[in-house]
């Protein structure tokens, strides 16, 4: 059986011990002739691309261009949908993610999500940041409260809930149950994380604040985001993919995407003139 | 204007019901009338109670619950949640649960006897006791008229369950099945917990109808008269709604048994009513938004 060794973290990352990254743009998430069908409705075209770890890559692009689709093929997310047809590859670390023994549950403990509208459980806030350790059986007190507060402390939200653990994650404001969803991703150590335009239902002072949280992570996460806000893409990520139509028109570092696009297309969207 | 007129009938209908049952029940309606028994006369106003009576409708009801809740929970999660949607075996499933929901009580009575007694029953009867002569499980009995109501509200069970499935937001499933958790953790921890308030409705909605059904017990376990308590699974019983029955029609001097039956009705009627009334305030509790839907 070719078993894919997903929790393998010498295939999976390579990470030097000063924790700096030895090759900041290997590529860790490698897609590649990736196409996507909604029953007779073509969602992704042929799209060829190649994510570089521990750096924030964007994608942008109009409504409905795929980019949240492309976003969702990375932890098998579309597998929910019942006529979503894919072909192509996907590869992270150099396994393919759609192979044959692929455990998609293991996928996902990889590769977590942050979703556009926060979506905490109905359920106090330590529970909904422990919900993945709980998933994967960990019980010990001790260990859980630490992660818990590790996790609370890198998602910047620790001094304003430590007091009130045990209180329902519902009473939080609309940015801390974000920042709260972006804990509970974290909790598990994923090495990827993916943010479904995370900021796009907050009020300009919580979108700060998540901003400077996507900076801060990419430190230990290599960091996915859809965002339908060019300003955001410019200010936060490293590189960045345009889509149009379910097709990938370009893929450049940010700078030179934003400043020096190659395609027309490009240009015509990052300055404002379609989309 | 047609509308306020219907609307004023029903509720007119009913206050004359309540207000009827209630004259003229409430005096007989005494702790003596609600504890004891029939042992001195049946049909005697003042010296029969209907203690009996409402102990057998609470085990059959209780009975019937711990039976219709779990088999009507997992065939709404089946259908809301594995099977296709549009598959063939879903349609057939729903339209079967929903077909069900018509069907005569009469014929649910005759079913249980068939199916339950004559088959199920039987089927024990020679598999556990074979050679006997007095049947043991083949026979009417609490555990067979406790299941042919499960079976007549199956459906509601079903619908309310599958109603609170459907309420819970896809947003909820997703994180949960993004944190890598597998669709039955997400199942128990997340859906079942949200979907809780629906599914009590749901069963307390059929609680109610069954409380009050008298014709599937008919062939199925519900007793005229017995001495003492039911004791085990097989033994027949005496039941409120059916007593009810009993009191209208058997009874050798109905001037005599008036009373009782007043009493009788009322006790039934506060029982149904205050039940359908439990379900409809968890009911209002949910669409207000139950234990933490934003």
């Amino acid at each position: 059986m070719p078993t894919t060794d997903l929790s393998n973290p010498s295939a999976a990352t390579r990470r030097s011990p000063s924790g700096e990254a030895d090759a900041p743009n290997h590529p860790l998430i490698e897609i590649e002739r990736l196409s996507l069908c909604y029953g007779q409705m073509r969602a992704l075209q042929n799209i060829t691309l190649n994510i570089p770890e521990r750096l924030v890559t964007a994608f942008i692009g109009p409504s409905g261009c795929g980019k949240s689709t492309l976003l969702r093929c990375l932890n098998r997310l579309n597998d929910l949908v019942e006529n979503a047809r894919i072909e192509g590859t996907v590869r992270i670390g150099g396994c393919d993610i759609y192979g044959p023994g692929v455990d998609v549950i293991e996928l996902r403990k990889r590769v977590g999500m942050v979703f556009q509208k926060a979506n905490p459980f109905p359920k106090s806030i330590y529970e909904n940041v422990a919900y993945g350790l709980r998933l994967r059986g960990m019980r010990a007190r001790g260990i859980v409260d630490e992660i818990v507060e590790r996790s609370l402390r890198s998602a910047a939200l620790w001094d304003e809930v430590k007091d009130r653990l045990h209180a329902s994650a519902l009473g939080l404001s609309g940015g801390q149950q974000q920042r709260l969803c972006i804990a509970r991703a974290i909790a598990t150590r994923p090495e990827i994380l993916l943010m479904d335009e995370p900021a796009s239902a907050l009020d300009p002072v919580a979108t700060s604040k998540i901003e400077d949280l996507i900076l801060a992570l990419k430190q230990e996460f290599t960091l996915v985001m859809v965002t339908h806000n060019m300003q955001q893409a410019a200010r936060i990520s490293d590189y960045t993919a345009f889509l149009n139509q379910g097709e990938l028109i370009e893929f450049n570092t940010t700078s030179q995407l934003f400043t020096n696009p190659s395609r027309r297309q490009t240009e015509d969207y990052v300055t404002g003139r379609f989309g | 204007m047609l509308t306020a007129l219907a609307t004023g009938l029903i509720v007119a209908m009913l206050a004359l019901i309540l207000g009827h049952v209630t004259v003229h029940g409430w005096s007989v309606v005494t702790w003596g009338f609600l504890s004891s028994g029939a042992e001195e006369g049946l049909f005697t106003a003042g010296r029969s109670g209907i203690f009996p009576m409402l102990f057998g409708t609470a085990a059959r009801v209780i009975l019937m619950t711990l039976l219709v809740i779990p088999a009507g929970v997992i065939t709404a999660v089946y259908l809301n949640e594995y099977a296709p949607a549009s598959g063939r075996l879903t349609r057939w499933v729903r339209g079967a649960v929903n077909h069900l929901a018509g069907v005569p009580s009469i014929v649910f009575g005759l079913f249980g006897l068939g199916f339950f007694i004559g088959f199920v029953g039987a089927g024990l009867d020679d598999w556990l006791r074979p050679g006997a002569i007095q049947p043991y499980w083949a026979a009417e009995g609490l555990l067979w008229a406790s299941a042919t109501l499960a079976v007549m509200t199956l459906p509601v069970v079903v619908a309310a369950t599958e109603e609170a499935l459907r309420a819970v937001p896809a947003g909820l499933r997703e994180a949960s099945l993004a944190l890598g958790a597998t669709r039955l953790q997400t199942l128990v921890r997340i859906v079942l917990p949200h979907s809780r308030s629906g599914i009590l409705t749901g069963s307390i909605l059929a609680v109610g109808r069954a409380a009050g059904e008298v014709v599937p017990l008919l062939f199925t376990g519900a007793a005229l008269y017995v001495s003492g308590l039911p004791g085990s699974l097989n033994d027949k019983f005496m039941d409120l709604a059916y007593h009810v029955w009993v009191l209208c029609t058997q009874s050798p001097d109905i001037d005599q048994t008036k009373p009782l039956l007043y009493g009788a009705v009322l006790v039934l009627l506060g029982l149904t009513l205050s039940l359908n009334l439990v379900a409809i305030m968890i009911r209002a509790r949910i669409s207000r938004g139950p234990q933490g839907t934003p």
